[in-house]
């Protein structure tokens, strides 16, 4: 829907969004880890009215053998939105959306998970979008992320997943869903915050050179912000295993 | 959570935390070298100890080592092999060359099927994580009797306590042969009074063993270390 539609009004005459934010301010967000008993790490986190959850199961053999690596594990990620996320109800099963979301988001995931350490092994990944509006790979990254810690996978740093984009010709942080349907670009990124390097980039609609720096500075800002979050609810976590 | 322990320093680090050693400290396990500085890998428990910082983690799958005892059921049997799960990623390879019985060829199924649980070694760890275990040795055989209680691998230390004084406790008041092993499996044999006192005391350090207190809760269901 990228392009725009020149009738719908996304920011207000001061300059907020709808939703009253200002440009550079994310929705709130609020993350819990090791929600899920059964799995071997686990994460629950709601970003505006997304609410995501991620288990984490292995190492374990890989199956079937042909994907098996001899060098390094594979991260076999399952990205689900749930019938009852959208208003709309969302045929149950894997879609071309889903496939695709489930690529990048394991593609961004091997880049900070030490797969070299578990040779010829599978990491299983399942995400479920509980509630879905706007920015849910974003979501999802970071609550795989925040899972794949708690599992006690080794991990180079965590990835957070942001995005930015444009309205009214505007770049504005984190866009929730009319902005999304009715903006011109969406830009989300999958970012390393303590490296700053970057594991996962898509981009829908034109953004300029100096927009798109401006997105990437907002999106780091507020990986920073989140990953202080991921890195709070691991601990309580921790420490509630110690309590 | 920073506390002390015998002069290390104790603090929970989140995988890309970086770690304030001295210079010249080496990456341990769960730590990794970023440059010029060491960074986390893992969720848990940072202990800088000599010249080497390693993480502890809070969770953490079992990896089969070369020389682990392990406790491991029976998956599937070929003619000459049985394959055993034992925790890890993969199935051990249970060669019957390397079972305590003269085995002939085709005969694997006689001795063990499906669902066995054996005590045995892992004897080789390649560097693709192909695990061959070993049932040759002083105590190693199939288990007939007792209850094998599941413990994650990374509490077993708790299990065993300072010098082996916790083991050592539980064995008494329970009056069982107790059989821990590294892939977190427990062997309790013993009269069923014994097994059920054991399993309680285990479940409460696999609850809430990281809890301060862990003596005194032991002692209300051990009754009074003398």
């Amino acid at each position: 829907m990228m392009g725009g539609y020149g009738d719908i009004k996304l920011l207000n005459d001061d300059g907020t969004r709808l939703d009253g934010r200002a440009v550079d301010e994310m929705r709130s967000v609020e993350i819990k880890a090791g929600v899920l008993p059964v799995a071997d790490g686990s994460a629950w986190v709601k970003h505006g009215l997304n609410v995501a959850v991620a288990a984490v199961y292995g190492p374990m053999e890989a199956h079937p053998r042909k994907i098996q690596r001899q060098d390094r594990a594979v991260i076999d990620v399952r990205y689900n939105m749930a019938p009852f996320s959208t208003s709309d109800r969302i045929r149950p099963g894997f879609n071309r959306r889903s496939r695709e979301i489930s690529k990048v988001t394991a593609e961004a995931l091997e880049s900070v998970v030490l797969v070299e350490r578990y040779p010829r092994s599978k990491i299983r990944v399942e995400i479920e979008i509980l509630a879905a509006e706007a920015g849910t790979r974003c979501v999802g990254i970071t609550a795989a992320s925040v899972a794949l810690a708690d599992a006690g996978i080794p991990m180079r740093d965590m990835i957070v997943g942001v995005a930015s984009g444009k309205i009214e010709g505007v770049v504005v942080l984190d866009l929730d869903k009319a902005e999304d349907n009715y903006g011109q670009a969406d830009l989300p990124m999958g970012i390393l915050p303590n490296t700053g390097e970057m594991a996962f980039l898509q981009m829908d609609g034109d953004l300029s050179i100096e927009e798109y720096n401006l997105a990437c500075e907002y999106n780091y800002k507020a990986a920073s912000e989140i990953h202080e979050l991921m890195k709070q609810a691991l601990l309580d976590s921790a420490s509630r295993g110690d309590a | 959570m920073n506390s002390n322990d015998g002069g290390a320093e104790l603090r929970l680090v989140v995988p890309g935390d970086q770690i304030d050693a001295p210079p010249g400290t080496q990456p341990g396990s769960g730590v990794c070298k970023r440059g010029d500085s060491l960074v986390a890998t893992k969720l848990g428990e940072l202990k800088i100890g000599g010249d080497v910082a390693h993480v502890v983690p809070t969770f953490t799958k079992y990896l089969p080592r070369s020389g682990d005892l392990v406790i491991g059921y029976v998956e599937a049997v070929m003619n000459n092999l049985w394959f055993l799960d034992v925790g890890g990623p993969f199935n051990a390879l249970l060669p019957m060359s390397l079972a305590p019985w003269k085995v002939e060829f085709g005969a694997a199924r006689e001795h063990m099927g499906y669902g066995d649980a054996v005590l045995a070694r892992v004897m080789e760890v390649d560097e693709t994580h192909s695990v061959v275990a070993t049932m040759k040795g002083v105590g190693l055989r199939k288990i007939k009797e007792g209850v094998i209680f599941e413990m994650p691998p990374h509490l077993m230390g708790l299990v065993i306590g300072s010098k082996g004084r916790t083991l050592q406790r539980l064995k008494a008041a329970s009056d069982c042969r107790i059989i821990n092993t590294q892939n977190g499996r427990i062997l309790i044999d013993g009269n069923s009074k014994g097994i059920a006192i054991a399993r309680k005391a285990l479940q409460m350090i696999e609850e809430t063993g990281h809890a301060p207190g862990l003596h005194s809760r032991l002692n209300s269901i051990l009754g009074d270390d003398e």
